[in-house]
């Protein structure tokens, strides 16, 4: 069952001057109940700004422009602040980035647990609370007497836990992990990445996995999309977008990224750099670096939308078309070497 | 090729008191050190790329810091071309009986000398550049600092190569340019720059990538080998991304709690990993491809509190496979292949 599905999605955000940038353009996906999903793109390619707006907290200068957020059917831009309340946190909740250092240093960590409860009713009083929050710990395997400590008094991974218990208060059946294990050792990397597979395994739950790395998203999700520019540039099951990538973007950004797997195997940069918002290219996004349009007009004019071409592969590019795409893709008159 | 060792490291320690607070002091309660480093032996070769690699705390940047002679190792030896590291960075080089030219040097000329042929890129790119230099200003300055000489046209050949060399061509197009207006990969070209236009022999790179962007962190690694071939520059590696080490280095030492635990040739430790602290490294690093996802050693728990350092393998409580033994033995270097040597007793 498709528990999410996001159309069309268009975010601006409106600086001082009033001028409207175009963060997030026509974005479109789905999330099937149980399955989990990978958003991963360079810095500022507008990951957590999708996130943040399925939940309504864009910050202020943010504007959902167009598009549909369908909860179980429900578009959740059309309701109101206070139904919205019942949705957040209870059915989509989200782990934000950064958020193990922003924990409050002067409570202690079950005492921020407990707020999270009582502040959306899911406990009638201050000792079910407490009680809750213990399972809580334990779930996400911290001792439930720790929870009488402060935050500084927890390390790096058991801050991260910390706030993954806390997003998994009100029984979600979404949760978004914005960059988890970024900034984290890699035994605890690996430790997270444990607990959420276990925790989506348990709990049946939905996994939205925001990160810019790509080893985690092969690791961990059924299904990858990659954005460049606030644009999806191809959108597939995990084992076509690393196996048979079809977007320019997706192939460099494959090459860009080093496999343990393959000691001395060689890398290739990118060139250039991400669009800026205030100045984005007219027509591909991905055009000023993209070996393959090669300054094709199409290219340079016109946004390419995003074509289904072949079950459940999607790709946004002028140059790959539908069906046959594979052979003419790798046809040597259609294709600069990468 | 010939392989002449530049660095060669000799059962290095390097302990931190603990600060004591009043309670401990009231107490009486034992002065205690951090075993930052515990006995750190290896030796790089000229024109080699080496990886330190190993989980935070585990003593990287300090090896980087007192083969530079930012810190003064508690015990043992370290040799930059010969000379010992700790003598250098104060000054005390003495004139050998041969008529040592570096001995007769200043005291003042010996630490500059040392700073030239070595030098540190730190981190975060962020906060090794200063805001209001420009890049010009920033790499220059190190040329200003050691009063080379240079005429104002040598100065600019060398600030211009070493621009370029870091792929930031042409380099006027750069040099006024304040770090806000460079990208996060141009900044971090510009530090290198920096540490280049020295003319280093012997470049340690801290985790130079580990705050940068994917396709950046690609950018700056194909950078630091290229440098090796343009410059014929000895580089240290630091990192605990196992999967960049894995890319572009010749050697990687496993470090474990101020040790190496296992040491040998890049591409054989990632591929046959024998210390079981490897092992689960190796396993847990991701793997960009889901059809090659591996079962996963995770270790349980983080590394222990260097304060006190656990008798025997100073791995055993965290090891999936240690016995009674362990617990007592320290275990000596087991040989495995030419080069390729792990301090455990199960191999
Ligand atoms: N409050 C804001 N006002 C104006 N622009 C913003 C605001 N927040 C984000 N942006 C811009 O929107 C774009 C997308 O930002 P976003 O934080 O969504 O990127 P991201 O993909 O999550 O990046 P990262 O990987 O660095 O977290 C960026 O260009 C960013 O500068
Ligand atoms: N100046 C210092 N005073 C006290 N302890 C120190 C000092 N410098 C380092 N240490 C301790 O020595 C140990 C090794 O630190 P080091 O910074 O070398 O580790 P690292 O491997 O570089 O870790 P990371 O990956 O976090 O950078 C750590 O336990 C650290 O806390
Ligand atoms: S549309 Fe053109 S510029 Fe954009 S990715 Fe495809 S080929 Fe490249
Ligand atoms: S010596 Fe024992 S504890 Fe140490 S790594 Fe080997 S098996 Fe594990
Ligand atoms: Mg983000
Ligand atoms: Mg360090």
């Amino acid at each position: 069952m498709t528990t999410l599905e996001v159309r069309n999605l268009s975010i601006n955000y409106i600086t001082d001057d009033g001028v409207a940038l175009n963060a997030v353009e026509g974005l479109t996906f789905s999330l099937e109940q149980g399955r989990s999903l990978g958003l991963v793109g360079e810095s500022g390619c507008g990951k957590t700004t999708v996130m943040l707006s399925l939940i309504r907290l864009l910050p202020e200068a943010g504007r959902i422009v167009n598009g549909q957020v369908l909860f179980e059917g429900r578009d959740l831009l059309q309701i109101s602040e206070r139904d919205m309340q019942a949705v957040r946190w209870k059915d989509v909740s989200m782990v934000f980035q950064g958020a193990m250092n922003a924990l409050n240093p002067v409570r202690t960590v079950e005492s921020q647990i407990v707020e999270v409860l009582q502040l959306h009713s899911i406990v009638n009083s201050t000792k079910d609370a407490r009680i809750r929050t213990g399972v809580l710990l334990e779930l996400v395997g911290i001792t439930a007497k720790r929870g009488k400590q402060y935050p500084h008094q927890f390390s790096g991974g058991m801050r991260q836990r910390a706030v993954i218990a806390m997003a998994l208060a009100c029984n979600p059946r979404i949760l978004i992990a914005d960059e988890p294990t970024t900034a984290l050792d890699v035994m605890i990397q690996a430790q997270i990445i444990e607990l959420l597979e276990q925790l989506q395994r348990e709990l049946n739950l939905s996994l939205v996995l925001v990160t810019h790395d790509l080893g985690v998203v092969a690791e961990m999700c059924d299904d990858v999309l990659v954005m460049y520019g606030g644009t999806v540039a191809e959108y597939a099951n995990s084992d076509t977008i690393f196996n048979n990538p079809q977007h320019p973007y997706t192939q460099r950004l494959l090459k860009a990224f080093p496999d343990i797997a393959e000691p001395g195997s060689e890398l290739a940069s990118i060139p250039g750099n991400p669009p800026r918002l205030d100045n984005l290219p007219p027509g591909c996004r991905f055009e000023p670096r993209c070996h393959v349009g090669n300054g094709e007009p199409i290219c340079l004019k016109e946004l390419p939308p995003l074509v289904e071409i072949e079950p459940g592969h999607h790709v946004a590019c002028h140059l790959v078309d539908e069906k046959e795409s594979h052979e003419k893709n790798t046809h040597p008159s259609n294709r600069r070497p990468l | 090729m010939k392989k002449i060792p530049i660095l060669q490291i000799e059962d290095l320690y390097k302990q931190f008191p603990v600060t004591r607070t009043f309670t401990d002091r009231i107490k009486r309660a034992p002065k205690q050190v951090v075993h930052a480093l515990d006995g750190v032996s290896f030796t790089v070769d000229q024109g080699e790329i080496l990886a330190l690699v190993g989980e935070s705390g585990s003593g990287k940047t300090t090896v980087g810091m007192n083969v530079l002679g930012l810190q003064v190792p508690t015990k043992g030896r370290i040799l930059f071309d010969g000379y010992d590291v700790a003598d250098w960075a104060t000054g005390r080089l003495r004139s050998r009986k041969n008529g040592d030219e570096l001995g007769r040097l200043s005291r003042r000329k010996q630490i500059l000398a040392l700073r030239r042929r070595a030098q540190m890129v730190f981190q975060d790119p962020y906060e090794s550049l200063n805001p209001r230099q420009t890049t010009w200003e920033i790499v220059v300055e190190p040329l200003e600092i050691h009063h080379l000489g240079l005429s104002a046209d040598e100065k600019e050949a060398r600030v211009r190569a070493a621009l370029e060399d870091c792929g930031l061509a042409p380099a006027d197009h750069f040099w006024s340019r304040y770090p806000d207006e460079l990208s996060g990969g141009q900044r971090q070209r510009v530090v290198v720059a920096g540490a280049l236009v020295l003319e280093p022999e012997l470049l340690v790179a801290d985790e130079p990538v580990s705050m940068l962007d994917v396709s950046i962190r690609a950018d700056i690694l194909t950078l630091l080998q290229s440098l090796r071939k343009a410059r014929d520059i000895t580089i240290i590696y630091t990192t605990h991304d196992l999967a960049t080490a894995g890319y572009f280095t010749d050697r990687m030492a496993v470090m474990y709690l101020g040790r190496i635990v296992e040491l040998g040739s890049t591409v054989e430790v990632l591929k046959e990993p024998h210390h079981p602290y490897t092992q689960a490294l190796v396993s847990v690093a991701p793997v960009p491809n889901p059809r090659k996802r591996r079962k996963r050693m995770i270790l349980q728990g983080e590394v222990p509190n260097p304060i006190d350092v656990p008798s025997g393998c100073r791995f055993h409580p965290r090891c999936p496979i240690a016995t009674e033994e362990c617990k007592m033995t320290d275990p000596p270097y087991v040989e495995i292949s030419t080069g390729h040597k792990a301090a455990c007793l199960k191999i």
